[in-house]
């Protein structure tokens, strides 16, 4: 019962540690995965923009029309980005332009616009919504038909035309971000270093540059937050295992005192309280593993469009060796105090 | 072999200290036991017999006084010298059994063997021999739950001589049986030292276990008076 609820309790900040991280692995991983689905060459994204929140459209459309008279570039696509929950965001774009850029959206139901008041949405979000083309979703106070399901893993889950944005978001003529292609990717650096002398202010980024931004390392803070949960799993372990073995020490201080009648030393004693200790860690580490899982299911079953979580195995080994690190040092002031008993006390003990 | 005695006390004082009060447990053993000797010690409650075998078997020092225990003196020992001396020299059987009760009586008896270092496979054909003597090679793959208190305690003298002690220490082993299962366990430790040799010393309030052994010593007051 003891042991159940110290497995339990271990358990808890593993799967803590490993959700977080799985989430900033997964939601990142799919973020770079609808980039990379545009099939752009350059993004173009306007000054003094953070990397993930980007709302609101500065750049006039006449700058798309613009770019995509310059040199080497065949065809430029802006959007605007208009963020429903955390992450997820809601792109609307001129569909046959787009289609030109990217090669076009795979339907797995309905097709594209062809008339007001429609949206197009993928396979992941209609599951979120429970609902199929040619059926009605509520979005931004109002309802639209869903005239098409795509393919996951371009552009957005959400598309409108461009239009219906621009107008919601009383940004006519503006977009949020401009997507370039160019005749021959070969010649991304050397149109970037152009655009950059003619617009220093924006912020111009290669397609692979770009998405290699969307990393951990780069997020503010969510480093520091996964630090935390981190000390947080430590501390936890320390104290659930320091308690834990505190009581079973008291609890078994007449076996102690056997053992230590039959000759055992102090480190057979240490010895015996930290391998238990360890036992629990990695019954604790196990259990968190596999309630990890549990999350990942639930996260998929119930907010695939959401919320995306990974599954990152190195990160078993870092939660659990965390683990085991505040469980051994748990168990190292149970562990002395039982290994210092005096024995005949001991075995007076009731 | 040794010559000399495996057990010889002399002057030995032990005093507890509670607090501010001073409790003289021991004033002044003397007491020599030879090899194979079978020893009853008696005396009325508070006199220092268990006082007297907890000094003797290295769970607890001195105050002052000299022990030599199979050649070493525990005067000068340390702990780790006291835990090494449990380890080896001395087996001890409680009135209360003092089994591990999660463990089966086999592996109560192997961790014995394995504090001493020898895990080395099951018991050799002589130890077999000692269990089928004790009555309990039967009975190995039971917790103690399972087991009478006669059975329990042939489980621990099984354990206790399980690495081959110089001196088998045991404190009014029958205190807590009926008379049936008392008569087994001191038929059981007379015949170990009958056989094996086994030097025996035994607390006891019963006149009649007493007599099981070759020579009684009589304690009162924290001496022997013989
Ligand atoms: N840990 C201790 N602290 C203080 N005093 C103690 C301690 N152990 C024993 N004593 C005292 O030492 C004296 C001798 O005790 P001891 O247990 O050796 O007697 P005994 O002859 O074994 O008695 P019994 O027949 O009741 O077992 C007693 O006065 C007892 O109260
Ligand atoms: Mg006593």
């Amino acid at each position: 019962m003891r042991t159940l609820l110290s497995v339990l309790l271990i358990g808890v900040p593993v799967t803590l540690i490993l959700t977080l991280v799985g989430l900033s692995h997964g939601m990142l991983e799919d973020a770079q995965n609808r980039t990379r689905g545009v099939g752009a060459d350059i993004i173009v994204r306007p000054p003094g923009t953070s990397l993930l929140t980007l709302s609101g459209a500065p750049i006039p459309e006449a700058l798309v029309n613009y770019l995509g008279k310059l040199p080497h570039v065949t065809i430029a696509v802006g959007v605007v980005n208009f963020p429903i929950q955390t992450a997820l965001v809601a792109i609307g774009v001129d569909v046959r332009r787009f289609d030109a850029m990217s090669g076009g959206f795979t339907y797995l139901q309905g097709g594209p616009f062809n008339g007001p008041d429609q949206v197009i949405i993928d396979q992941y979000y209609a599951a979120q919504q429970h609902v199929h083309a040619g059926g009605t979703i509520s979005l931004l106070n109002r309802d639209w038909k869903v005239v098409g399901v795509i393919a996951g893993g371009k552009l957005a889950r959400i598309v409108f035309p461009i239009q219906v944005l621009q107008n919601l978001t009383s940004n006519a003529g503006k977009v949020s971000q401009v997507y370039l292609k160019l005749d021959n990717p070969q010649n991304t650096s050397s149109v970037i270093h152009d655009l950059k002398a003619r617009m220093p202010d924006y912020q111009i980024y290669s397609m692979q540059e770009f998405t290699s931004l969307f990393n951990v390392s780069n997020i503010q803070g969510l480093r520091q937050f996964i630090t935390v949960i981190m000390g947080v799993g430590v501390i936890i372990g320390f104290a659930v295992v320091c308690l834990s073995m505190y009581m079973a020490v008291l609890q078994r201080t007449r076996e102690i005192g056997i053992l230590k009648s039959l000759g055992g030393s102090k480190i057979f004693i240490l010895q015996i309280i930290l391998l238990e200790a360890l036992l629990l860690g990695v019954g604790g580490s196990i259990l968190g593993i596999l309630l990890s899982f549990g999350a990942y299911w639930l996260i998929q079953t119930l907010v695939p469009a959401s919320i995306q979580m990974a599954i990152v195995p190195i990160w078993w080994g870092i939660a659990s060796g965390i683990t085991l690190l505040g469980a051994a040092l748990g168990a190292l002031y149970p562990g002395i105090s039982a290994a210092r008993h005096d024995p005949i006390e001991a075995l007076a003990y009731e | 072999m040794n010559k000399g005695p495996i057990i010889e006390v002399r002057d030995l004082r032990k005093v507890y200290r509670m607090g501010e009060v001073e409790v003289p447990a021991l004033r002044g053993v003397d007491l020599r036991v030879e090899a194979g000797e079978f020893l009853s010690i008696v005396g009325p409650s508070g006199s220092g017999k268990s006082t007297l075998f907890h000094i003797i078997g290295g769970l607890a020092p001195a105050t002052s006084g000299q022990v030599k225990v199979a050649g070493e003196d525990l005067a000068a020992m340390s702990d780790a010298g006291r835990t090494r001396l449990r380890r080896r020299s001395v087996g001890f059987v409680f009135q209360k059994f003092n089994l591990l009760p999660n463990l089966t009586a086999r592996d109560n008896i192997a961790v014995a063997r394995f504090i001493a270092g020898q895990n080395s496979g099951g018991f050799s054909p002589q130890f077999e021999e000692v269990l089928r003597l004790l009555g309990i090679a039967h009975r190995l793959d039971h917790k103690p739950h399972a087991l009478s208190g006669g059975e329990q305690q042939r489980v621990a003298i099984a354990r206790a001589i399980v690495n081959h002690p110089a001196i088998l220490l045991a404190d009014e082993p029958t205190g807590n049986l009926d008379t049936e299962n008392s008569k087994a366990v001191l038929e059981v430790l007379a015949d170990l030292n009958r056989r094996l040799g086994q030097t025996i010393l035994m607390i006891t309030h019963n006149p009649e276990a007493a007599g099981y052994g070759h020579r009684i010593v009589q304690m009162r007051d924290g001496r022997v008076v013989e």
